[in-house]
């Protein structure tokens, strides 16, 4: 019998394996190919060329990678998950579940009864490259991340679904002092929560489970993450010793079925097909020549402050800080803005020290000369950088880069910032910021993309970017987010780009980003006739011209581009008109101390991450809180309706003035739920059902079903619903009640009174995926029915209480209408209040805020406390529902046929009357429609006069990127205010 | 020059000298259908062209011009559209353009109002569109009468029909081109045919139907088995090549046959679900009846193609609606008719007690009704058909091909492992 050779090429590595007859392996290797796929391939099997030439072998191809070599060379290929499945059936019999990860691929094999083989979808990013990702974000190798996370003492939650989620998870948590230990473990558990939500959909990990592929052979705090989540013992936690080469040994046993070739025909094939040519979708150059390039260069020097030497100037001067998600900049400024010292570089997950090592330098060069008056920190790292080091003033990045760009053009009315993380962009009118638009949680990341992917090729960033200014064919690579982008890269590199091609590629797709995805463009004139363009993204000169391409307008970028944040806060500083700056002082600075320790707050059901950073002489400073009440402070609650409408909802359980003699009658609080508890609660307690509500949703339920959710990309609302349901079933409730509801109440403000297919169905999907629900403990019941035509509601509800229950048809019908009237009183409850909430709001002359989303988002476990948040920044808050019925029934240019989504409108429009309401809208990440509603009501309020905020939230949410936004919006009202008096 | 006229609540409206001086653009989907539909349109005197334009640009202006978070199909068609009114020659002010609203929960419903304002942004506002839908929205230039509509089901029959026998003999035909310059011809035949008033009746269309079935039949064929892979999934998706990266020819080159359930169930569907609506949730006896006769009338055409396909003997029939209704019982409620509701479920169990276990479940990345019906379904699928074999493969504007193509390798590698065990099963 013949050798048998399998190849696999996966993403990122090549594995190369040769088996004899007996399966046993030969040789083995393992190795990264840095894109070089078919490169490498040849080279290792050159390497064994001494042994095998001359020699008959079978020789099959696998990978993801693979494909493209194998149609290009005409060897053989298998899948390689089914490669894999083979390996496993052969070297570890007993097999009850395999997880492989790769460098872009995870995936799970069941075996027992049917194979059943699942691949993560083409959003899932918890992989390979997502820990490569990490760790460089972190600064530090894969392998010192994984010794790091060996160390940890807790974990953070951090978001499972991709890398982009994740990593504004992560950023955050170092920016405010965070133990690298602990986030370095949260990453690896976020790799195993991905896997487990994402893969198993619906069956159950359990028995002997092999690991295999790179990352869990190499990384052990990887494989404790796994072995503790899914609680394994020795037995049955299997890490083979091939474990990286499974795919590889799979493919040469599944060699077996095919024909042999001679060794060196083989590798010629291989070679030949080096040069296979294919076709790349290109975008045009940026630029024809270096004269236009130089010309470019040119215009843009031109924008730039004046120099002073700091070794030598005397006199005053104002510092400015922006403490970046990834970078740190600083700015110390003459009184004319002239510059005296500019600092600009990554923060290397540590802002705190970076901050102390230029303070101290720069106290050094001005000796004392100098006199600082005033001093100003913006941005993520903002409060803790002041209380640090005693800054002035702290303010919100929005404004300090709209000081900057004024600074250059006071005509400014249009300004974007690429950052590290963010994207910002806002309008000026009227001298003040008229609309910002931030990008939305999916497609962050842009900035500091494009540095991590420098870097995994081996450059810097700034040579990485000067490659694609004369590149001949950018490569296009779409614009979505940035976890496709990788993917896209990926391919391009495959199909033959150069280096230069995808660096041109990818400040093309960053542009397009920018104006296609956050701003929603379709022209140049709806941006505006002086642009600013800024954020350290903008250094990049291929990043800039493709910008200036795409919109078909020169731009200003000023020559401090990169620090205009810093820039901005030190303008501010210098509006204080200090005689001195509090900020420390060189003796202080010396004396400087700094620690940082996670505690989790337990003062309520937030329970939020704090971080409790210690500073010398024991000042203290802590991050992460929602409230108040961890300060030390009395929590001070504002008028806030969604906690009223939250309250009175939870308080509906039991038997209520019923009997409770018909068994209990579980009702999952989800989706629905939230709208139409109080009629249900009614309905059953007039029945003399008990009611049992789901318990509170948190984090905890939300694990507790969510091996069963089948679609990893539907809403966290949604996926929470599993959960509840089955808590309900450990509750031993006689049966669970949770209707499909195509159609909600009609209100008379839309066209159609749908609900969204996911709310509506969902009922269906749990009947068949918890399979729970089939072991007869329970009733299941889910029944079509619809609230919106009563008449009709108690006739069908009578025919199905009869059948289910035996109940008489007239006692159903009394039930349904003392519902109705119960629902209806809750309703009028909840309008009486808002009143009170409003009337107290205008007697203190406090802001109000409505807050629009669905009746679901009042769950604090999915708004993540943001009403808290709110309140806190001092405004009172009421729901969209409380003000909807103020206006009525309007023509919309969008088909108003929702009815959750037709109360938004209605209180945009409402809120456009009244001169002291704000509106935020929330919007679940993965809600489908909200992509047209968002719209919709952004223009509502456009037209209005009013400012449009859009808060994204999905499982974990942090809420650092969302008081920016409220923050931003608070300093917009702010800046209006001041132009109207 | 016809003069723009608005709605009461400003909607531009196609008027009766639009019909006369405008061409109205219409996306493409299903071409063979499409063809016989445009052939009813301008037998009308509406002046009708197919929009057949697919290159890169096409996603590119859809992306400009849609919420880039608004599902794959609406920014395909929307990017169709506005390619093709800046590239494809026309006289912008002698346009307009057609585009199907089926109402209902889904997003899809309010493809019409992205595409409107997709062309205010692009200041194209003048541009009429033309809802094609049941009652949503009217037109004083274009109706969708009752003769029209049962011309339109014809050409929708012949469509199915031509379809469901070009993908039973494509795969394994021995002289390559042949099935293709056969669908070609019967286009242009049938086209003749309408042209002179005929085949639009059931009598005739059943004779048309047994004389494409004779001659798809004669195509001389390989006989050799060939994995069956089935199509299922949102409409546009599922149908269009534009949308699915040309799903049916990955399939044929990977040597196996394409199934891919018609266009007339998922018709039948949209009318019956206004008849579950009054079954479930009350509303007037008059709609319902008015459903339940066009429903009969597509059912009894229906059967005459099922008719047709099993009196061959050659072909494999598809089963029909009640079919349909009976096998997706005990897995979705009939009430659930957003996007393609129950009936993609349905597609599924009827696949795969036809004996085609293994199916591509396509869907644009986000899918809301496909969360439940498509993904939602498929683990109950796998308790009660241990040998299903599905794979749900999303679609969107940078998914690579390559991901793409990967998982449906899995799925046929797989589709090949089932099928070997089963023969030795046998034997």
């Amino acid at each position: 019998m013949s050798y048998r050779i399998g190849i696999d090429i996966g993403s990122t590595t090549v594995k190369v394996v040769v088996l004899d007859a007996e399966n046993q392996l030969l040789f083995r290797s393992y190795e990264r190919h840095f894109s070089k796929v078919r490169e490498k391939t040849c080279e290792i099997l050159k390497r064994i060329a001494p042994e095998y030439a001359g020699e008959q072998v079978k020789i099959v191809i696998t990978g993801s990678a693979g494909l493209g070599v194998s149609k290009a060379s005409g060897i053989d290929f298998v899948q390689e998950v089914y490669a894999t499945a083979a390996a496993v059936n052969a070297y570890v019999p007993d097999t009850d579940a395999v997880i492989e990860l790769g460098g872009e691929d995870a995936k799970i094999i069941f075996f027992g009864g049917a194979l059943e083989e699942r691949m993560n979808g083409s959003c899932a990013g918890g992989t390979g490259a997502f820990i490569d990702q990490m760790a460089t974000l972190m600064n530090v190798s894969a392998s010192e991340l994984d010794e790091l996370s060996l160390k940890h003492e807790k974990i953070y939650p951090i978001a499972s679904r991709c890398g982009v989620f994740a990593k504004s998870d992560i950023q955050p948590i170092l920016n405010q002092g965070g133990r690298k230990e602990d986030v370095a473990a949260s990453i690896f558990q976020a790799v195993v929560d991905q896997t487990i939500a994402g893969l198993t959909q619906g069956r159950e990990l359990k028995g002997k489970i092999v690991f295999l592929g790179g990352p869990l052979h190499f990384l052990m705090g990887l494989r404790e993450r796994f072995v503790v989540t899914l609680k394994l013992d020795e037995e049955h936690a299997i890490f083979p010793e091939d474990g990286d080469c499974f795919a590889a040994m799979g493919a040469a046993l599944c060699a077996t079925d095919y024909e042999a070739k001679n060794f060196d025909e083989a590798l010629t094939l291989l070679e030949d097909s080096r040069n296979a040519v294919t076709s790349l979708d290109t975008a045009p150059k940026l630029f024809a020549s270096q004269q236009e390039y130089e010309d470019f260069c040119a215009r843009h020097n031109a924008q730039h402050p004046p120099e002073y030497d700091i070794a030598t100037y005397e006199g005053d001067a104002y510092l400015g800080i922006d403490a970046g998600s990834t970078t740190t900049k600083l700015a110390l400024i003459a009184p004319d803005g002239g510059l005296l010292y500019t600092y600009y570089h990554s923060n290397m997950g540590n802002p705190v020290s970076i901050v102390r090592q230029q303070l101290d330098y720069i106290y050094q060069a001005i000796g004392d000369r100098v006199t600082i008056r005033g001093s100003a920190v913006t941005g993520y790292g903002e409060d803790l950088i002041k209380n640090a080091f005693r800054c002035d003033l702290g303010l919100v990045e929005t404004v300090a880069h709209y000081n900057a760009a004024a600074h250059f053009n006071p005509d400014v009315d249009f300004i974007i910032d690429i950052g590290g993380q963010d994207m910002k962009c806002f309008k000026i009118r009227n001298g003040a910021v008229d609309s910002i638009m931030l990008n939305e949680a999916c497609s962050s990341g842009c900035g500091s993309f494009i540095e991590t992917f420098a870097r995994a090729l081996g450059y810097e960033i700034a040579d990485f970017a000067k490659l694609g200014l004369f590149a001949e064919k950018p490569v296009n690579l779409g614009s979505r987010c940035t976890v496709f982008m990788n993917s896209s890269v990926k391919q391009a590199q495959k199909d033959g780009a150069s280096v230069e091609d995808i660096s041109a590629g990818l400040s093309i797709s960053i542009v397009k980003n920018a104006i296609y995805k956050v701003l929603r463009m379709s022209s140049a004139d709806e941006l505006g006739k002086h642009i600013v363009v800024q954020g350290g993204t903008f250094h990049n000169d291929a990043v800039l011209r493709a910008f200036e391409q795409e919109l078909g307008r020169n731009v200003i970028r000023p020559t401090i581009a990169g620090i205009m944040g810093a820039f901005g806060a030190a303008l501010a500083a210098k509006k204080l008109h200090l005689e001195r700056s509090t900020l420390l002082s060189p003796e202080e600075l010396k004396s400087f101390v700094h620690t940082a320790k996670p505690v989790t707050c337990n003062g309520c059901t937030n329970h939020c991450s704090l971080t409790v950073n210690t500073f010398d002489g024991g000042r203290r400073f802590i991050s992460g809180n929602r409230c108040s009440k961890p300060l030390g402070g009395k929590k001070v609650q504002n008028p806030d309706l969604m906690k009223y409408k939250y309250d009175k909802l939870r308080a509906l359980q039991g038997r209520g003035s019923g009997t409770g003699a018909r068994g209990r009658i579980g009702i999952p609080f989800a989706l629905n739920t939230y709208e139409n508890l109080p009629f249900w609660f009614a309905f059953f307690t007039k029945l003399n059902f008990e009611v049992v509500l789901s318990p509170e949703s948190s984090r905890k339920l939300y694990l507790k079903g969510q091996r069963t959710i089948p679609s990893d990309t539907v809403c966290y609302p949604a996926k929470l619903v599993h959960g509840h349901v089955v808590s309900l079933v450990e509750q031993n409730c006689d049966a669970i009640f949770y209707p499909c509801m195509s159609y909600n109440f009609d209100e008379g403000i839309s066209d159609n009174n749908y609900n969204c297919p996911v709310v509506a169905y969902y009922p269906d999907l749990i009947a068949a995926n918890i399979p729970m629900l089939n072991e007869n403990r329970v009733k299941f019941l889910h029944p079509y029915f619809g609230l919106h035509r009563p008449h009709d509601f108690e006739k069908h509800a009578a025919e199905y209480f009869l059948t289910m229950f035996g109940i008489p048809k007239r006692e159903t019908v009394t039930a349904a209408r003392a519902a109705y009237k119960a629902y209806d009183a809750y309703k009028e409850d909840l309008r009486h209040t808002a009143e009170q909430y409003i009337q107290q709001a205008r007697e203190k002359g406090m802001p109000i805020m409505v807050i629009a989303g669905r009746p679901y988002h009042m769950d604090p476990e999915i708004n993540h406390g943001i009403n808290d948040l709110v309140t806190g920044f001092g405004f009172v808050l009421i729901t969209e529902d409380a003000v909807a019925w103020k206006e009525d029934k309007e023509a919309r240019r969008v088909l108003n046929q929702w009815t959750y989504h037709a109360r938004m409108y209605n209180a945009a429009r409402y809120v456009c009357t009244q001169p002291d309401m704000e509106l935020i809208q929330l919007v679940s990440f993965g809600c489908g429609v909200d992509a047209i509603t968002g719209d919709e009501v952004r223009s509502i309020l456009e037209k209005g006069g009013k400012l449009y905020t859009q808060l994204k939230i999905d499982d974990i949410s942090n809420l650092g990127a969302v008081r920016i936004r409220i923050r931003s919006l608070l300093a917009a009202i702010e800046a209006r205010r001041a132009q109207n008096a | 020059m016809a003069e723009l006229k608005y709605n009461k609540d400003g909607r531009l409206l196609f008027t009766k000298e639009m019909k006369k001086e405008y061409t109205i653009l219409m996306p493409q989907m299903l071409p063979i259908h499409f063809e016989m539909f445009r052939q009813m349109l301008l037998l009308e005197g509406y002046h009708v062209e197919q929009l057949n334009n697919d290159s890169r640009n096409v996603v590119d202006e859809g992306l400009k011009y849609v919420h880039n978070d608004t599902c794959y199909p609406a920014l395909l068609v929307i990017g169709q559209f506005m390619d093709a009114i800046k590239n494809g020659g026309y006289d912008p002010h002698k346009i307009a353009l057609f585009i199907t609203q089926t109402g209902g929960g889904c997003r899809a419903s309010n493809y019409i109002h992205l595409l409107r304002k997709a062309l205010e942004k692009a200041g194209m506002g003048y541009i009429p569109v033309i809802s094609v839908s049941f009652g949503l929205e009217s037109n004083p230039g274009f109706s969708l009468t009752v003769p029209l509509m049962r011309k339109l089901v014809y050409g929708m029959m012949y469509g199915d029909l031509i379809m469901n026998v070009k993908n039973q003999v494509l795969p394994y035909e021995v002289n390559p081109g042949e099935t293709n310059a056969m669908v070609k011809h019967w286009i242009e035949k049938l086209v003749d045919r309408f042209q002179h008033g005929k085949g639009m009746n059931r009598p005739e269309m059943r004779k048309g139907f047994d004389e494409i079935i004779a001659d798809f039949a004669s195509i001389p064929v390989e006989q050799t088995e060939k994995v069956r892979v089935g199509v299922v999934g949102e409409i546009y998706v599922k149908f269009s090549s534009l949308g699915n990266n040309h799903l049916e020819d990955f399939l044929l080159s990977e040597g196996a046959e394409p199934v891919v359930p018609g266009l007339t169930d998922f018709m039948i569907f949209k009318i019956y679900n206004r008849v579950v609506d009054v079954d479930i949730y009350g509303g007037k006896f008059a709609k319902k009846e008015l459903c339940l006769f066009m429903m009969d009338y597509i059912k009894k055409c229906q059967h005459d193609m099922i008719d047709a396909l099993n009196k061959s003997g050659r072909f494999r029939a598809p089963g029909d609606f009640e079919k349909l209704r009976e096998l997706v019982q005990g897995y979705l409620g009939e009430g659930c008719k957003m996007g393609e509701g129950w009936l993609l479920t349905a597609e599924m169990l009827e696949l795969i007690h036809s004996g085609t276990n293994n199916i591509v479940c396509a869907q644009p990345f986000g899918c809301l009704p496909n969360h439940i019906v498509g993904k939602g379904m498929i683990r109950a699928l796998k308790d009660n058909y241990p040998n299903s074999n599905i794979v749900a493969i999303d679609y969107d504007p940078s998914a690579t091909k390559i991901n793409q193509e990967n998982r449906i390798k899995l799925m046929l590698a797989n589709a090949k492992g089932l099928a070997k065990a089963q023969a030795t099963a046998h034997a």
